[in-house]
């Protein structure tokens, strides 16, 4: 249905919608911290700034006159080579899964040893991996300098002038 | 948004339960799933949410423009200082073990609390400055035109 709307407003609210299945989609998967992220900040906040953006520029998408033949080909190549890529994924769940049995295993057996928490993601994240973590609050805060930077820049600009 | 009375009465009351989830979140990240990451999202939805109701002028009173830009910067603060407390004291970078080093599991418990604390204030202020920069430029709308 998304496919066809003209109306950009219908168009943020139905990828918001997407954003919240997704996130049920990571609960039934066991991965709550990554649901919790989808639902907040693909379903919330993204949502809201799509619609800020939305405010700023036009409401309807412009008609064009171009052929969506090739399109929507490349579309569904792309979809079928996905879905052609998954058949050689182990099983929802599989115990022999590349990701339970080597490195999965090791942190689930040791994390609990070594700092007494049992949320083993928060361990990885922050005392195992925590030189990432901070790289990433890194990359959070520079990605905000440069919404601050591109977007509050001009109008200081326009107000000196 | 004037006349919408619901929104506001509801907001009033949501903005509260968001922001004490969110510190939940937070604070019970190593027991629970969630972290400082998640609970940033989380309290900044909350400020956003009371943006969008109340208006842009209402929230920033509470949160001023200024503030919620320096914060960002703190929060990363907190978290390098966290290892560079460990320099001082003879461990690695980011080796909690420095924090209390008769109890190797206290110093992870705190660590890990730290520089969650950094993580999630810089994703609380760094939202909540983006969600300013972009509606701070919106055009004010008629209820209409949605």
């Amino acid at each position: 249905m998304a496919l066809t709307l003209k109306h950009l407003f219908a168009v943020i609210m139905l990828s918001g919608a997407f954003s919240l299945v997704s996130a049920m989609l990571f609960v039934v998967m066991d991965a709550v911290d990554v649901a919790f992220t989808e639902a907040a900040v693909g379903a919330g906040v993204s949502t809201v700034l799509m619609l800020a953006t939305m405010a700023l520029t036009v409401r309807v998408q412009k008609e064009t006159k171009k052929p969506i033949l090739l399109p929507l080909v490349v579309v569904c190549l792309v979809g079928v080579l996905l879905i052609y890529g998954t058949l050689d994924m182990p099983n929802f769940g599989a115990f022999d899964s590349p990701a339970q049995a080597h490195l999965g295993s090791t942190y689930l057996n040791i994390t609990y040893k070594d700092m007494g928490i049992p949320n083993v993601v928060t361990g990885i994240l922050a005392s195992y991996r925590g030189y990432d973590t901070l790289g990433e609050t890194v990359v959070v805060l520079t990605a905000g300098l440069g919404v601050i930077l591109l977007l509050s820049g001009l109008k200081g600009r326009k107000d000196k002038e | 948004m004037k006349h919408h009375l619901i929104l506001k009465v509801i907001t009033k009351f949501m903005v509260g339960v968001i922001v004490l989830f969110g510190l939940y979140v937070q604070f019970h990240g190593d027991y629970s799933p969630g972290g400082g990451f998640q609970a940033g999202v989380i309290i900044a939805a909350a400020f956003i949410l009371y943006g969008i109701v109340m208006g842009l002028e209402n929230v920033q009173k509470v949160m001023p423009i200024w503030f919620a830009q320096k914060a960002a910067a703190l929060g990363v603060l907190v978290y390098a200082l966290t290892g560079v407390f460990s320099i001082i004291f003879g461990f690695e970078f980011l080796n909690y073990h420095a924090i209390s080093p008769e109890h190797p599991k206290h110093g992870q418990h705190y660590g890990i609390i730290l520089v969650e604390l950094g993580v999630g204030i810089t994703v609380t202020f760094v939202m909540i400055a983006i969600y300013y920069s972009f509606a701070g430029r919106t055009p004010r709308l008629d209820d209409k035109e949605w």
